[in-house]
């Protein structure tokens, strides 16, 4: 009875947690503007079913893949595992789906026991490729300190995660056949794959009397050790890089949809244009809605930015595709699209947090230009390899675009160059200097 | 032979109506080196018969290069100005050799009241040669040449055009060798995004040197590229290795109307 009660207060805290760390990222993800990604449902449901479900993208590096695949699919099949331990855990039963389901449990529980053990191998493999083989992508300098232990931390729980189910596997299976299981039975085996094999290997241990109660602590700290990491992983996700687990999902529901080259159109813009260009508007008429604040152009800060940018920015694992692949980046500028990611997520979390502490109008005197540099943001060709790259559809490119809008019509900043080029464009109708009346002249020449 | 190169206002002065505009886009118009470029595709566009016609004094920038530098406002001033003269002559259809007016012209544009069928020019001329009026059978100018194309990042990746140019260069009777990065995963020349009006940022490499780089690794004799930007890139990456003598940097259409003879 205790034990449930301990059980059932540790889910409480742990799903109650949990959804008070959902609602405080999702309201920082709707600080963002507003943009229109409903409509065309089918089409998204189809982009979310390949490229997060299916995993479409990661294929285009097969051996990544297929270690994340294994991590992937043993994380997804061992959630049914997780629910009996739920239930278990509320009901004071043992391994209840083992009389519903009986030899289906069987194939179940061997299934996911070959998985762990794919996923604890892929686990291994993962920590050498940072830290061993240092592989340059998750090795950056904007890796350095925080998300690096991040990063780590998480591999490390998924070992230990796997090793309980292994060790209450195991003890379980070895109770069972001694006869010491809290399962009423006859005499014989669950016949788990992999932890069948490992109690062949233990059992001259037990059959020489080796006390059982230290089976039972192990079986206990096992099941226990499982359900302690799955609500330390769950509380921990929300701080951590690892949230694309959950955002993958309705990140890629909410995807870009149209062609890549279109930049969003400035609809605030396009009004005045209007009115600059007709003739016949009245310069001294009033605003249609006088009461809406002017919307700054382009982005300082992170509430400028859409909400998708911001979804984006949690969703986030970053992995370094878009980085590894930017042009600006592999000739050694300072850019990197996974730093603006990072630094925008940063960003963003330190302004919900003085929004809950201090009131929604508090300044702190800093923006996303404290995070991001000028010289960041005009090395950008425009060219689209880091969207087009990631694995979970995030568009670092739209926010490099709304800074450098920022920086130019709020603030006239940009490198000399440009300023002439856009004189330019204003006065002879081209990037560069020739007359508009020469436009044809090639027609004539030979 | 001479260009045959009417204007809009040329074609409504006689009362006649061009099936499609072309586009001829600020380097197309002044650039020394993209202004070949433009006449190899007239002369594609005469020697097909095709009913088209330039603006002339009358086109201006897309105002592309002020959108990728955040200036919405030159852009949008631009895009009005062009929308109102291309609705004027009631335009339907539009090709272009540069795939930034391309893209500017296709995507940002009907937002702003212009909506047009826009197409690239290797599409245009891909269409030419389906529909039997352009013929390169027998033509022996690239049979056998290694040729490698460079993806133009306005023309792929931000529009899916990949096949048009390839299925091109084959037309050509040439071996058509990808670089190592190709397609969706080709690297950039380095001009997007307004860089071709600045300094690159601090860096230790230059792009198009690095792409220049891929290019070479195929051991290609020819760099085929479908925009003027581009081009300039990988042809001062070329010079850059000192392989201008052996390699050269030839537009799609320059290809084909090398290869017809035009």
């Amino acid at each position: 009875m205790i034990q449930i009660i301990v059980f059932a207060l540790i889910s409480i805290v742990g799903f109650g947690v949990f959804g008070y760390n959902i609602w405080k990222v999702r309201s920082n993800i709707l600080l963002g503007r507003d943009i229109d990604r409903k409509g065309n449902s089918s089409e998204r449901w189809k982009t979310m079913f390949l490229v997060a479900f299916g995993q479409q993208k990661m294929f285009s590096r097969p051996i990544p893949a297929l270690l994340h695949l294994a991590l992937y699919v043993a994380f997804v099949i061992t959630q049914i595992e997780l629910i009996e331990i739920i239930v278990d855990g509320l009901t004071g039963n043992h391994r209840v789906f083992y009389f519903a389901l009986g030899g289906f449990y069987t194939f179940m529980i061997s299934f996911i026991e070959v998985l762990s053990l794919l996923a604890l191998i892929a686990t291994f493999a993962f920590l050498a490729r940072r830290n061993l083989l240092k592989l340059p992508r998750l090795n950056m300098k904007e890796l350095v300190g925080w998300p690096t232990k991040d990063a780590n931390l998480i591999l490390i729980m998924e070992i230990v995660l796997v090793t309980c189910i292994f060790t209450m596997n195991t003890t379980d299976e070895i109770l069972y056949r001694i006869g010491g299981s809290h399962v009423d039975h006859a005499n014989g085996s669950f016949g788990f794959l992999i932890s069948n094999c490992i109690a062949d290997m233990l059992m001259p241990l037990f059959a020489q009397g080796y006390p059982t109660s230290t089976l039972e602590v192990l079986e206990r700290i096992g099941w226990w050790g499982h359900i302690a990491m799955v609500f330390a992983f769950l509380n921990y996700l929300p701080y951590s890089k690892h949230f694309h687990i959950v955002l993958a999902f309705p990140n890629t529901y909410f995807s870009n949809l149209e062609k890549k080259g279109r930049f969003t159109n400035m609809e605030s813009v396009t009004n005045e244009v209007k009115l600059m260009m007709d003739p016949n508007a009245d310069p001294y008429a009033a605003p249609a809605d006088s009461n809406a604040a002017p919307q700054r152009f382009g982005a300082k800060d992170v509430q400028d930015l859409t909400w998708k940018n911001l979804l984006d920015a949690y969703t986030c694992t970053e992995c370094g595709r878009c980085t590894s692949s930017c042009p600006a980046n592999q000739t050694g500028k300072l850019l990197s699209p996974r730093k603006i990611m990072m630094d925008t997520r940063d960003r963003l979390v330190e302004v919900g947090e003085n929004i809950r502490q201090h009131g929604k109008d508090y300044d702190d005197g800093k923006s996303l230009f404290s995070y991001i540099s000028e010289e960041e943001i005009w090395a950008c060709t425009s060219c689209n390899a880091c969207v087009d790259e990631c694995p979970v559809n995030i568009d670092p490119l739209s926010i490099i675009i709304d800074l450098r809008r920022y920086l130019v019509m709020e603030e006239s900043k940009m490198p000399t160059e440009l300023t002439g080029m856009l004189t330019n464009i204003e006065n002879n109708g081209a990037p560069w200097q020739f007359s508009p009346s020469d436009r044809l002249n090639w027609a004539k020449e030979d | 032979m001479s260009l045959n190169v009417p204007t809009m206002a040329e074609m409504m002065a006689k009362g006649e109506t061009a099936d499609v505009l072309f586009w001829v886009g600020c380097a197309g118009s002044f650039d020394d080196r993209a202004k070949k470029i433009t006449k190899a595709l007239v002369k594609i566009l005469n020697h097909c018969n095709v009913k088209f016609a330039v603006l002339g004094t009358e086109e201006s920038c897309t105002g592309d290069p002020a959108k990728r530098a955040g200036n919405e406002f030159t852009f949008q001033m631009q895009a009005m100005m062009n929308i109102q003269v291309l609705n004027g002559y009631e335009v339907k259809k539009i090709v272009t050799a540069c795939p930034h007016c391309f893209n500017t012209l296709k995507n940002e544009y009907p937002e702003l009241g212009g909506s047009y069928e826009v197409v690239h020019h290797t599409q245009l001329i891909q269409d030419l040669i389906n529909t039997g009026k352009l013929a390169l059978e027998g033509s022996q100018t690239y049979k056998g040449k290694k040729i490698t194309f460079h993806d133009p990042c306005y023309l792929g990746r931000a529009n899916d055009v990949y096949e048009a140019p390839r299925a091109l260069i084959e037309k050509l009777d040439a071996e058509l060798v990808e670089m190592k990065r190709c397609k969706t995963k080709g690297l950039c020349c380095g001009a997007g995004g307004a860089q071709m009006f600045k300094e690159a940022e601090k860096g230790n490499k230059e792009i198009n040197v690095e792409r220049t780089e891929d290019a070479l690794e195929t051991h290609a004799g020819i760099i085929a590229t479908g925009c003027p930007f581009c081009n300039t890139m990988m042809t001062d990456g070329v010079k850059n290795f000192n392989k201008e003598d052996e390699i050269k940097v030839l537009d799609v259409a320059e290809l084909i109307a090398n290869a017809a003879e035009l």
